[in-house]
Parts: structure tokens; C-alpha cells; sequence
């Protein structure tokens, strides 16, 4: 484990070094990140210049869910959000050069081209949550959860980079369909989802668990009722969930890996 | 040179320009052709635009449940158009890319692209509608599918609203490929065009409607948005579906940015023959 | 170093109704003994490089058993790791955007090179390969010629006892090629480094091979000494020939 992480923050300050060199690139790119991310506000903007409130919740709350949110996803995204990019990889044969080496393939394919334009959205995310935070007016009693929350989405958003890595062993030419559980993940924990339907909201809950990236602990910071009247120690099981989440993701990772030793695709 | 009796000329020339039209007929089909060949990542894209559909959908219902019958549209309006606009996104490209073009110019072969007999822009151009045509089919027919099996769609209500509809989508796609073809070639001028894609695809999808209908931008963002090309791409066309729209006013304002961004790309085009065939590069 | 004993290894290719298996190897051994040289010939496709990537643990046979360096490549993957040296010609296993020195940097510390050892290697293989112009440049930057100087370093660096060299002098110049085989000459008899080596040039194999292993449709059609192999085709001169007649089995192989 702690060999992992060394290989990993060893192969990433490589690539931020040799990304230095050519700065420009990639600074324009930090600010496309950040700027495309921002669109995401400015929407939410426009929704509350017609409404006050959205599914039952205000605009400090809703940028409060979306701040967490983009945090947990962005930090994600930044440590691995390469690997849904593995079956380019497979397809450049550049994943077998990975395991020609003595180190996990699974960091090195999470850190591969490794630069600073990974931190735009994250900027974005802590920008967002430092205007809401304050708006909120949280008392201690509660505001202690924001952390273990953020980092819980961490986790998940995490697992559902490397299930999205696990799936392209399976659906070489067919990446983008692991978009629409990460990225499609993050748009759904944008918003409140009361804002969604019934059935939706229980799949999110109890098959893939969206909900305790930020909704469920975010009604404990809010202190507010659960609209669909889900049990209320729901609220506290984001650290469960994320790691049993992890561990599917760790099982499927390693299945991909079997099966791409074994079938050679 | 060619010596004939006038009237042989005439014909000739009749004939030459029937080749031209079957040219560029033929590229559309190769494009129409070249994409089935990615068929699988297009259906991905369709379901990846039919989650997104929904979840977006969810977004604009719970607004027109507070603010019913905001922007002149009602609930289902609202829906049907959060479906359209993904299912504008394989035709149009709105997240960019889909020109083999951009390729060319960063590796560099453009140059020998830029010195053939035909025209680069209108090769691009049939090709473009080619991809579009074979993406419509897999990409945005699925997910509005799925937007109307879950939500219940608005149709046209009429005859001349699916015309309209139609020449909108098509003018729309060759709005959205004038842009793109300029964005494409700007590399020829660029050391890296990274930037100028972020920035093109930023444009377009906040100003195209894609990230919310336009009618809800408020005051002058709302004018200057409905006044730019992006929104031939996605809120015009909607809008002619939606029945929302003065005809010929819509299909006019498309027309006149399409003429626009394809003159422009001429332009473009021959400046970077020059730089590239003369300066070499 | 090298053990392959009745290996095989199948491929289910197409979908659905024409699904269908291909043996890319069957029934494959062979031996390669320390400090060997060994060339390992065949046509496209005949299984040449499904081999390699057995050999390195990329790939899991389907039946058989394989050993090399005294490990089972496909259950001992990172281990072996540290114990071979590959390189794909027609691909880099180099970082595409980092200048040569950091590449070389990044596999000291994958691989747990002691840093004055790993100074004095990178020194010698640099001074014997001539990287020392385009240390500083990204690989993507280098020509095919220096690339695959940097690609049999990064492959050395770690002093593997086996050396697997896929293609190594695809696309090389005549005067880049007999450097790299004069280097690899030397590396074998120096530091008595196995090397297994797949080409198309047949240069290659008539410099620096001792022993030559023929592999068609999967299976080992000639393995012997490259006096041996002409012998298989007595009328013809030169090796070429011979190697094109075996190729399309128009000779008794004597396997």
C-alpha cells in the first residue's frame, strides 16, 4: 500500500515536471476546465433568477450540493480519472507497456500524463463552496460532517473511475458509455434529488450509491427531513458505503485485468 | 485546354457540374459510411445522451413545476426540448471534434489536402453531412426515444412544423460546420488549438441552449445569446419543432450565419493555403 | 533462463454467430539456456509475438507451462519485472512526453535501482549507445533510431539476466542498425545477458545468433544453428531464400 502511493506521487512528479516545461498548453487547458465547470453555476444561477427555490431547497443550499459535489469529483478526477481512458490505451498498446514494469498498473495507467490542468476543476469546486459555505450559517454541531462527506464522495467518485476503467476490458470500442455513470454521476449530485424521480433517487440509494457522495449527509448538514422519507441513520453510512463501493470497484479492476491477460484483447 | 464548338461547351459544362454535385454526393456517402464503422461508440454516445437527457430533464421539471409556464414554454415543451438539444449533440458535434480536419492540420497534412483540385471547405462540408446524417440515425433517434417513452414528448403539430423542423436541423448542422471548420483550421495559425477548442466548446454550449433554453437568459445575455450563430444549433431548430418561432424568421437567421461562417471559412481557407503552400508552413 | 513446455494459446475472435477460436500457438517448446542468443523467426502472424507477450506476463497461456528466470510470467508479473528487459520496436515502453533523462529516472525508481549503481550503468549504456545529444528530449522528439536507443537502455538499466527484443531494428538505418547489433553482440558476451530476439532481418539473425528458433502457424517448425537452417534448403544460397522456402513450406522442415 504505501509502495502504491510512493509509486504514485513518484510518477506524478515526473509528469508535472515535464509538463512544466511547456506551460502554455496547459494553463489554457486549467482555464477551459475551470471555465467549462463554471457554465455548470451559471446555470444554476439562471435557474434561481426565475425561482427561489428548486425541489424544496434555496440557492446557498443547492451550490452548497454542488460545491460538494464538484470537490469530490474533481479530487477524483485529478488522482483518476485517466483510467477511463484505458481502452485508448489498449488500443495504442500503450497499456502493455505498463505491465512490462514492476509496478501496479492500475496506478500507472491512473497517473499517466499526470499535469496541473487536473487542478482547474478543483479550484473551480473550492471557489463554489467557499461562497455557499458561509451563506449557510452552519452551527459546529453539524458543520463537522462537511469534511467526512467530501471525502466519502472522494471515494466513490474514485470506485466509479475504476469500475469505468474495469467495464473497458469488456467494451474496448465503447468508452463513452462508462461516461454516463461517472460523469452523469457528478451532474446527478449537482443538484438537490428531490429534484429527481422516486424510483431514481432509490436506485442512486440503494444500487449505485450516489446519494452518499453529498445528498444524504448533506440532510444532516442541512438538518433537514428526507423528502422521500428514507430512514434517518441514512445519513451516516457514507463512509460504508464508499468503502464497500472501493471494494467492488478494487474486485472488478482486478477481473479486467485477468481477463485482458487472458483473452489478449 | 479543350477546344469545342459553343454549344458542346455549354453542355460540357452542364455535365461538369452534375460530376461536381455527384462528388460531393459520393463524399457525403463515404462519410455516411466511414462512421457506421464506429458503431458501437455511437451507441454509446446515444445512451450517454439519453442519462444526461434525464437527468437534465428532471432539472427543468422541477423549474417549470415552480414557475409554470416560464419563457412561453410549458412543462412538456420544456422537457421535449431538454431531449432535442441531446439529441443535437452527435449531428451538430457540440462538444466539438468530428472534423478529421483538426487532425490533418496538426499533423501537418493539410498541406496536401489544400493543394488539391477540389475545395477543402466543400469536400469537409459533404463529408460533415454525411457523419451528421449517419449520427442522427444512431445518436439522436435512441435518446429521444427514450425522452419520450419515460416523459411523454411534444410532437410538431404539423405538416409544415416537421419541414421546418427538418430544413432547421439541416441548416443547423451546416451553421454548426462552419463554425467547426473555422475552429479546425484556426490551428494553422496556433502553435497548440487546445485553447481555441475549450473555447469553442464553451461558446457552444452555453450559447446554443444546450446548458439551458435560451429564453431563460436574463435581458441582454438573453439577446446577445439568441443573436449568435451557436443558436442556429440548437434553440432555433427547437424552437421550429416547438412550434415557438416565426418560420421564416427562424430559418432566415440560419441561413444568414450559415452564408457567414462558410464565406468566413473560405476566407480561412485560402489564407492558409497561402501560409502553408507558400511559406510552407 | 527461458522454459516453455507444450504451451498453447487461444484466441476466440468475431461475435456471435461466427465466433470462432484461433490457436496463435500450440503445442510450443522450447529451452533457453544462460548467456544464449537466440533468434525467433516466422511470418506475420505466425505467433511470434503472442510468444513475447507470454513471456513477459502480458499475456496468460491458454494451456502449458512457462518459465523464465525461474518465475511464472503470468502469475509472478512484477516480479519478473525486475528480472527481464523488453523492447518493442514498433512501440515504445518510454513515457511518450518526458525527456529521456526522466524516463530513465522514473524506471530507477520503479524498478529500485541503487542510485550510484543506476549513475554508473546509465553512464556506460549511454556512452556505448551515444544518447548523450538528446538526453533532455522528449521522446516523442527523438528520431526512430535514438528512440530505440533509449528504449534498449530504459530496457538495461535494471541489468536484467533476460533480454526480450521484439523487432529491434525495424525502420533503422543501415548504420543505426549494425551499432545496435554490435551493442547487443557485446551485451551478450560481456555481461552473459540472455537474449531472445524476434526480426524480420535476417542481418540481424546472421550477426548475432547462434541458434535460430522458426515458429509457423503457432507451432516450432526449425530450431537450431543457423548452419543447420541452410541445410534444410541445400540448393538455396543465401538465407533469405532459405528462410522464404521454409516460409512458404516448400521444404522438409527438421525440426
Amino acid at each position: 500500500m504505501a509502495d502504491t502511493v510512493r509509486t504514485y506521487l513518484l510518477l506524478a512528479w515526473t509528469w508535472l515536471r515535464a509538463s512544466a516545461q511547456y506551460p502554455g498548453p496547459l494553463i489554457t487547458m486549467a482555464v477551459g476546465a475551470f471555465a467549462i465547470n463554471m457554465l455548470d453555476v451559471v446555470a444554476i444561477w439562471v435557474i434561481f433568477e426565475h425561482t427561489p427555490s428548486l425541489a424544496g431547497f434555496g440557492l446557498a443550499e443547492v451550490m452548497f450540493l454542488y460545491g460538494t459535489s464538484s470537490l469530490s469529483f474533481a479530487v477524483s478526477d485529478m488522482l483518476f480519472g485517466n483510467l477511463d481512458r484505458l481502452s485508448q490505451h489498449i488500443r495504442t498498446g500503450s497499456f502493455d507497456a505498463m505491465l512490462i514494469r514492476p509496478a501496479s498498473a492500475f496506478v500507472q495507467m491512473a497517473v499517466d500524463r499526470f499535469s496541473v490542468h487536473r487542478f482547474g476543476r478543483i479550484t473551480q469546486a473550492v471557489i463554489v463552496l467557499a461562497i455557499a459555505l458561509p451563506r449557510l450559517d452552519l452551527p459546529w454541531s453539524r458543520a463537522w460532517a462537511v469534511p467526512p462527506m467530501i471525502l466519502c464522495g472522494i471515494v466513490i467518485f474514485s470506485s466509479l473511475f475504476a469500475l469505468a476503467g474495469a467495464a473497458q476490458f469488456l467494451l474496448t470500442d465503447a468508452p463513452e458509455v462508462a461516461n454516463a455513470f461517472t460523469y452523469g454521476g457528478s451532474t446527478l449530485t449537482q443538484y438537490p434529488l428531490s429534484v429527481y424521480g422516486r424510483d431514481l433517487v432509490r436506485g442512486v440509494t440503494f444500487v449505485v450509491p450516489l446519494a452518499f457522495v453529498n445528498w444524504q449527509p448533506a440532510l444532516f448538514v442541512l438538518d433537514r427531513p428526507d423528502p422521500l422519507g428514507l430512514p434517518y441513520w441514512l445519513r451516516f453510512v457514507s463512509p460504508l458505503a464508499a468503502l464497500t463501493l472501493a471494494a467492488v470497484a478494487a474486485l472488478a479492476w482486478r477481473a479486467g485485468v485477468r481477463r485482458y491477460r487472458s483473452t489478449g484483447s | 485546354m479543350i477546344t469545342t464548338r459553343g454549344d458542346d461547351r455549354g453542355s460540357f459544362r452542364r455535365r461538369f457540374r452534375g460530376g461536381l454535385i455527384l462528388l460531393y454526393l459520393r463524399i457525403a456517402w463515404y462519410g455516411f459510411r466511414r462512421h457506421s464503422a464506429y458503431r458501437s461508440a455511437a451507441f454509446a454516445g446515444a445512451f450517454t445522451n439519453a442519462v444526461f437527457g434525464i437527468l437534465r430533464a428532471y432539472v427543468l421539471i422541477a423549474l417549470w413545476n415552480a414557475r409554470p409556464g416560464l419563457a412561453g414554454y410549458d412543462l412538456a415543451d420544456a422537457v421535449t426540448f431538454c431531449f432535442l438539444s441531446q439529441a443535437f449533440i452527435g449531428p451538430m458535434q457540440l462538444f466539438g471534434g468530428g472534423l478529421e480536419l483538426s487532425g490533418r492540420v496538426r499533423s501537418g497534412d493539410v498541406a496536401v489536402d489544400l493543394v488539391r483540385p477540389a475545395s477543402l471547405q466543400l469536400w469537409s462540408l459533404a463529408d460533415d453531412v454525411g457523419r451528421a446524417a449517419y449520427l442522427f440515425l444512431l445518436r439522436s433517434l435512441p435518446p429521444t426515444a427514450v425522452g419520450a417513452a419515460l416523459f411523454g414528448l411534444v410532437l410538431p403539430s404539423g405538416p409544415a412544423a416537421w419541414l421546418s423542423f427538418t430544413a432547421g436541423l439541416a441548416l443547423g448542422v451546416v451553421v454548426s460546420f462552419g463554425w467547426r471548420y473555422l475552429v479546425a483550421l484556426s490551428a494553422c495559425w496556433f502553435m497548440d488549438d487546445r485553447g481555441m477548442q475549450s473555447l469553442s466548446l464553451i461558446l457552444t454550449l452555453f450559447f446554443s441552449g444546450m446548458v439551458l433554453p435560451l429564453n431563460l437568459f436574463p435581458g441582454w445575455l438573453g439577446d446577445l445569446a439568441r443573436a449568435l450563430p451557436w443558436s442556429a444549433m440548437v434553440q432555433v431548430p427547437a424552437d421550429l419543432y416547438l412550434g415557438k418561432r416565426d418560420i421564416l424568421d427562424a430559418l432566415g437567421f440560419q441561413a444568414a450565419w450559415a452564408v457567414a461562417l462558410l464565406a468566413l471559412g473560405a476566407l480561412a481557407t485560402s489564407a492558409a493555403r497561402r501560409k502553408v503552400v507558400i511559406q510552407g508552413g | 533462463m527461458i522454459e516453455v513446455q507444450e504451451v498453447g494459446r487461444s484466441f476466440t475472435v468475431g461475435r456471435r454467430r461466427d465466433r470462432r477460436t484461433v490457436h496463435a500457438v500450440r503445442d510450443l517448446s522450447f529451452t533457453v539456456g544462460a548467456g544464449e542468443f537466440v533468434g525467433y523467426l516466422g511470418p506475420n502472424g505466425a505467433g511470434k509475438s503472442t510468444t513475447i507477450k507470454m513471456l513477459t506476463g502480458i499475456l496468460a497461456p491458454t494451456t502449458g507451462r512457462i518459465e523464465v528466470a525461474g518465475l511464472d510470467p503470468s502469475r509472478r508479473r512484477t516480479a519478473l519485472a525486475r528480472r527481464i528487459g523488453v523492447v518493442f520496436g514498433q512501440r515504445t515502453t518510454l513515457w511518450w512526453d518526458l525527456p529521456l533523462r526522466d524516463s530513465f529516472e522514473l524506471i530507477r525508481h520503479l524498478y529500485k535501482v541503487d542510485r550510484v549503481v543506476f549513475r554508473e550503468r546509465l553512464e556506460e549504456l549511454s556512452s556505448l549507445l551515444g544518447l548523450g545529444d538528446f538526453m533532455a528530449t522528449p521522446v516523442r522528439q527523438l528520431s526512430l533510431g535514438q528512440r530505440m536507443r533509449g528504449d534498449v537502455t530504459a530496457a538495461l538499466l535494471h541489468d536484467p539476466a533476460v533480454l526480450v527484443l521484439d523487432e529491434p531494428t525495424i525502420g533503422l538505418d543501415v548504420v543505426s542498425k549494425a551499432a545496435m547489433r554490435e551493442f547487443l553482440s557485446r551485451r551478450n558476451a560481456e555481461h552473459g545477458t540472455t537474449v531472445l530476439l524476434t526480426t524480420h532481418d535476417l542481418g540481424d539473425i546472421e550477426r548475432l545468433c547462434r541458434r535460430v528458433m522458426l515458429i509457423d502457424h503457432g507451432h516450432l517448425a526449425f530450431d537450431g544453428t543457423l548452419d543447420d537452417l541452410r541445410a534444410t534448403v541445400p540448393e538455396e544460397k543465401s538465407i533469405e531464400d532459405v528462410v522464404a522456402r521454409l516460409y512458404t513450406g516448400q521444404a522438409t522442415t527438421g525440426a
